[in-house]
């Protein structure tokens, strides 16, 4: 039988991935769009249990909502990094650091 | 009355307009712009004013007086304290709204002959009239916060003034000098302040003033010394601001030297109204001041001693503007006198006559100092009578009246003063007595010294000069004589409500003991006795020992005054020196503080509180900015791990929290 | 649960901005031309009605749409003022990107998109409608950071902005979905009896909430830029567009206000004694950061990146002493701060020209001889910053500092008075530039008359509001006089 606990280890460590991987990654870019997508993941398994196991549709309702930004938010980060890579050729983390002080 | 409101928004605010509409606009305006903007708004006030105190005065007939109490508005409350604008207009402040607003006109006139090739033209129109403004919400004020800020507020344009030609090195070092003695001052005044606001709970003046009496056995412990009666410190810390901007001995330094400002502002601020603010300011509190015999008769003393003593300065000087000056001293040393005396309702009368003619005096020194071409010094003048027809009149009217000639404005409030000082049973009175009476012998020398080294005797100007010399515009004279009708006039007409009637209401308190005015209420049988009854006193023939002094020092044997001189040297040179006050301020207390400081400044403040301290903080935090601007590398994975550990510290300050 | 168009009427202005903003879209796309007159008229024109919709459509408190869109005082005041600061913000914004070729329609349709997620924010009743106005206000601001498509500078921000934000999105939402969890509802008043109840019951969920709110905590924190979650402000203010900096440092400011109060002051209000703790470390560590990190600033956008730091800072200690005066305080401390931003990127904008920004302090030399109304603009705003009477922002902190008082926090006001003292130097330093030193760039400046009298308007504001702030004192006490 799968717990409610597991689920929320589960997405803790989702969640814990995502955010290590920000800012281990000094790399490229696209990993961290990942990440972001990873963390969207970790919470959407935190609702979905929830949701079962307090048997709430409210939950489940929130995911949808959650995939569609996701959806949104990536294709502007995508944007975004195109426009990166046109401007200024590379889009390595650890070349971005411009604007700093 | 039920507009009082309005009437008195447009009193204050509308030379405001005028101030704001003059400095700003600029070459928009123009100059002719810029006079006539400020003089529509005085002269709208000056009038409005002029109508309140009919209103008053009628309704004072009736013997109910219509005493205008309001808050404009709330600025802010805090802890307690609410900071409001309001009015309040009774017999006082209309009385002094009235000078303000017609001297004020009246230098706004003149001002557009004796500025006319000043590059600082409209820069000038704007400051008199923000002046104009201050001075009216010092007045107007209900509470002790708007008070304060009218304070500053002419405090400022009058350092602005004074530095106006702010080329001059001297006229530096006056508005240095002017702004340093005016900060003392203001230390007491705050102090005063601070005191009320604690002893009362509140800064109206009517909520202040209901029932001071009840705090009249409070005292505060200073320095774990004796205790001191309260209402004593705080007097006794009000009057010390009233002294710096009434000049008072020994804060009286700054007036003379103010005297590089422009004449017209020499006129208006340093004569008839700002310095007289001080006065204003005990008159209006009275009802503390009247718990205190102690603040009275140190306000007694102080106002004495200025009173003579600045009044035989007035004598060696050489400088036009600063005779006057001088004499600007003694005069309020008289008022400060009858206010110590408990006769606020002499002193008000005094400065109320005093405006009329000093402004008239100064104005017509400007003249004078017009026609010669900025020549100030009086040996180099002479025989101007005959050049200058109505200066001559209007000054010989104005000096007659300082001098109290008997009929004149200056006499009547000058002899209610040193009978009301004669009535006075505070501690001092007798010296004070004895100084206000020397001091009318010193008024009469100084003064007709003045008059005769000017107009009379020798010309002793350079030809160029005087083939110049001609009467000077209308704008001129029209305000000299403008002024002086009430020079003559106000005296006789004003003496017996504002003294005898009740004219001040209960705008002034006085307790039933020390009501000196009670004592020469009963020798009172109308202005004309007074008058005449005036040429048997012993005041008038001082008077006239002053005059016929001056008329052989300096017309009969002009050579005498330069044997006394000689032979007493020592005398003459204490004179000069001004009693070496000013050598004794900068040797002792900018000397010997910059001494001190120089200690402290190689020992503490250069290693210590420089070194350490406030360049230390200073640059230590500057240097602390240059290294925490490094944690901001720029790097994204910098940003994201900063973000993670907060979350950490937040977690781990949860854990604390919860247990 | 009956649906009936009567539910509509409190939704209307949401509904009005979205039709309009649409119309904007179509209007841009048959009305071209490098000053864009149509586009700007028309969005103009939207902001108008938006504002107008929102006054006559208010009918006091209503939920509505099964709860997730809630109308109440708050949502009213803040809405009136998200739609006046973007209304400003085209205004300033227009002649300076015009002149930079990036007048497009998307600058005017991205905004208003943005407008509309705050609005949502505003008057969000469940969490659900607070994350996805706040995704709709963020994925704008992204795109609008990102605006000037050939600058490096300004793509830079973009991506920074972009990760951290949906970081930060990432880790409100895992608050909100442990929350969630423990209360099974997403509606606020809902949750916030659930939450008492939670409390009351000898809870074992006790820690849980608690870490839920540190999740919420960070989330709100990031979005309002308080430190250490504050990192991304400076760059992002310098890398972007002034235009959208403005856009970015006061309408989204208040919807980032709007954020924290409907989550603080309403959902997590009985867990007060777990993130009160929290907003104070906050607080005082964004008056430390903020004040002096500004010192060392020569450019004037980062300059006033970390000044708005250190206004946080005064709005989180509002927050945190978590009483009526205090929301109310820290809500007129937001208002008053937008006012004052307005101005002071405003005037950044005013005195750029083609191929020059203005964004350095030196570039401010002796502004009061070139112009005096601009250099008396400066000062206006400088000292609100600061926080010299008689300008508002006295009273603001003033206010904040009172109700922090009354709550016997007494030291952390000491603290905050300390760091403004310290916040001063650089405010000052600002005035001295403009009114003492001598001008070193005697080019004219060059600004159409609207924009100036604007900004002269603006610059009085600050004064006017200061002399005469009870009027929005009174109506930003009223806002919270129910809690």
């Amino acid at each position: 039988m799968v717990t409610l606990a597991d689920f929320l280890v589960l997405s803790a460590i989702l969640f814990a991935i995502s955010a290590l991987g920000i800012f281990i990654n000094r790399k490229n870019l696209i990993v961290l769009l990942m990440c972001v997508e990873l963390m969207l993941l970790a919470v959407n398994t935190n609702f979905l249990a929830f949701s079962y196991f307090l048997g709430d549709l409210h939950g489940q309702i929130f995911v949808f909502f959650v995939l569609t930004v996701a959806a949104a938010e990536s294709s502007i980060g995508l944007a975004i990094i195109v426009l990166l890579m046109r401007n200024r050729g590379s889009i390595n983390v650890q070349d971005i650091h411009e604007l700093n002080g | 009355m039920s507009d009082i409101k309005t009437i008195c928004s447009i009193i204050a605010f509308a030379p405001l307009v005028g101030a704001i509409l003059a400095g700003m606009g600029g070459r928009i305006i123009g100059r002719a712009g810029a006079h006539t903007v400020t003089i529509a708004g005085v002269g709208i006030s000056c009038l409005l004013s002029i109508r309140l105190l009919m209103d008053l005065l009628a309704t004072t007939a009736t013997g109910e007086p219509v005493v205008y109490n309001e808050t404009l508005y709330t600025w802010l409350e805090s802890g307690g304290l609410t900071l409001q604008i309001g009015f309040l207009i009774d017999q006082l402040s209309a009385t002094m709204m009235v000078v303000v607003t017609f001297v004020s006109l009246m230098v706004h006139v003149y001002t557009i002959g004796y500025m006319r090739d000043d590059p600082g033209y409209q820069r000038f129109f704007s400051y008199i009239s923000l002046f104009t403004f201050a001075m009216l919400m010092l007045v107007m004020a209900n509470n002790f916060v708007q008070l304060f800020f009218g304070w500053e507020g002419v405090g400022l344009v009058s350092y602005l003034l004074i530095g106006f030609w702010y080329t001059r090195d001297s006229a530096i070092f006056a508005n240095m000098k002017a702004f340093l003695v005016n900060r003392v001052g203001d230390m007491g005044m705050v102090l005063g302040i601070a005191a009320v606001a604690y002893l009362f709970g509140s800064l109206d003046f009517a909520t202040v003033f209901a029932d001071p009496a009840a705090h009249s056995e409070t005292t505060f412990q200073i320095l774990n010394g004796e205790p001191w009666s309260a209402i004593t410190v705080t007097c006794v810390l009000l009057f010390i601001g009233a002294m710096a901007k009434s000049a008072q001995f020994p804060l009286h330094v700054w007036l003379p030297d103010s005297m590089e400002g422009p004449t017209p502002i020499s006129a208006l601020i340093h004569a008839a109204t700002m310095v007289t603010a001080g006065i204003f300011l005990l008159a209006r509190t009275s009802p503390l001041f009247e718990l205190s015999e102690t603040a009275l008769s140190f306000v007694m003393i102080i106002g004495a001693i200025t009173a003579l003593f600045m009044g035989f300065l007035g004598i060696v000087q050489n400088d036009i503007k600063r005779v006057i000056a001088y004499s600007t001293l003694s005069q309020l040393g008289y008022m400060t006198v009858a206010l110590g005396a408990s006769a606020y309702a002499a002193g008000i009368f005094h400065l109320t006559t005093h405006a009329f003619f000093k402004a008239l005096l100064f104005l017509a020194a400007g003249s004078v100092i017009i026609a010669m071409h900025h020549e100030q010094d009086m040996r180099k003048m002479g025989g101007l009578r005959k050049y200058m027809p109505i200066t001559y009149l209007t000054c010989l009217i104005g000096t007659l009246a300082l001098v109290g000639f008997p009929g004149l404005a200056g006499f009547f409030s000058k002899d209610a003063i040193i009978e009301a000082v004669k009535y006075s049973e505070l501690p001092g009175a007798d010296f004070a007595y004895l100084a206000v009476l020397a001091g009318v012998f010193v008024t009469s020398l100084y003064s007709f010294r003045l008059l005769f080294l000017v107009f009379h005797g020798k010309e002793r100007m350079d030809d160029h000069t005087r083939e110049h010399l001609h009467e000077t515009p209308l704008v001129v004279t029209g305000p000299l004589m403008a002024l002086a009708v009430p020079s003559v006039v106000i005296g006789a007409l004003a003496i017996e409500p504002m003294l005898f009637g009740n004219f001040f209401g209960d705008s002034i308190f006085v307790l039933p003991g020390h009501d000196v005015l009670q004592g020469l209420q009963s020798h009172w049988h109308g202005a004309l006795q007074f008058a005449l009854h005036g040429f048997t006193q012993i005041p008038f023939l001082l008077m006239l020992a002053g005059l016929a002094a001056a008329w052989v020092l300096y017309r009969q044997k002009p050579e005498l005054p330069g044997l006394f001189t000689d032979k007493l040297a020592w005398l003459h040179r204490v004179l000069l020196n001004k009693y070496y006050l000013d050598d004794f301020n900068q040797t002792v207390f900018a000397g010997g503080l910059r001494g001190i400081g120089q200690f402290f400044w190689r020992i503490g403040d250069v290693a210590l509180i420089d070194g350490l301290l406030v360049n230390g903080s200073a640059r230590a935090v500057g240097a602390f900015a240059g290294v925490l601007r490094h944690i901001q590398t720029g790097y994204l994975y910098h940003y994201a791990f900063a973000m993670m550990i907060g979350l950490m510290v937040l977690m781990s300050m949860l854990w604390f929290v919860i247990q | 649960m009956e649906f009936s168009t009567q539910e509509l009427i409190p939704v209307l202005p949401e509904i009005t901005l979205l039709v309009m903003a649409s119309v904007v879209l179509l209007v841009d796309l048959f009305a071209p031309g490098k000053e864009r007159v149509g586009t700007y008229t028309t969005s103009m024109l939207a902001l108008a009605l938006t504002a107008l919709v929102s006054v006559y459509s208010y009918q006091g408190e209503q939920l509505v749409f099964a709860g997730h869109h809630q109308s109440d005082g708050l949502s009213l005041v803040l809405k009136l003022a998200m739609v006046i600061a973007v209304a400003v913000v085209f205004l300033y914004g227009r002649g300076y990107l015009a002149v930079r070729g990036l007048l497009n329609g998307e600058f005017f349709t991205l905004s208003l998109f943005g407008l509309l997620g705050m609005m949502i924010i505003a008057s969000a009743g469940s969490l659900l409608s607070l994350y996805l106005g706040l995704e709709t206000l963020s994925l704008s601001l992204y795109a609008l950071v990102g605006f000037d498509r050939r600058s490096v500078a300004s793509s830079e921000a973009a991506i920074k902005y972009f990760i951290l934000g949906a970081l930060a999105s990432g880790v409100l939402l895992y608050g909100i979905s442990i929350l969630y969890g423990v209360t099974g509802t997403i509606q606020t008043a809902a949750m916030q009896m659930e939450i008492q109840a939670v409390l009351t019951s000898a809870g074992q969920y006790q820690m849980l909430l608690g870490l839920g709110v540190v999740f919420v905590v960070v989330g709100a924190a990031f979005k309002l830029g308080a430190a250490p979650f504050h990192m991304w402000l400076p760059d992002i203010y310098e890398g972007s567009p002034t235009a959208v900096t403005n856009y970015l440092g006061t309408a989204s400011k208040l919807a980032a206000i709007a954020l924290v109060l409907r989550l603080f002051a309403d959902v997590l209000q009985p867990l007060i004694h777990q993130w009160q703790p929290m907003l104070m470390l906050l607080a005082v560590a964004s008056l430390a950061v903020g004040n002096i990190i500004a010192i060392a600033q020569t450019n004037f956008k980062r300059m006033l990146a970390y000044s708005a730091i250190s206004h946080m800072g005064f709005v989180l200690l509002g927050v945190l002493v978590g009483t009526g005066a205090g929301y109310s305080a820290s809500l007129f401390y937001m208002i008053t701060y937008a006012i004052t931003g307005l101005a002071a990127f405003g005037l950044i904008m005013l005195l750029s020209r083609l191929g020059f920004e203005a964004e350095n302090l030196v570039d401010f030399k002796g502004l009061a001889q070139r112009s005096p109304l601009m250099g008396l603009v400066v000062l206006l705003v400088m000292f609100s910053m600061a926080g010299v009477p008689p300008t508002v922002g006295f009273f603001a902190k003033l206010a904040v500092i009172d109700a922090v008082i009354e709550q016997g926090f007494a030291w952390i006001a000491v603290v905050a008075v300390l760091f403004s003292v310290i916040g001063a130097f650089y405010y000052l330093r600002v005035v001295k530039l403009v009114f003492f030193d001598g001008v070193e760039d005697p080019s004219p400046l060059v600004s159409s008359w609207d924009e100036r009298f604007v900004l002269v308007l603006n610059g009085l504001f600050v004064l006017v509001l200061g002399l005469f702030p009870g009027k929005l004192l009174e109506i930003c006490n009223q806002v919270f006089t129910g809690l």
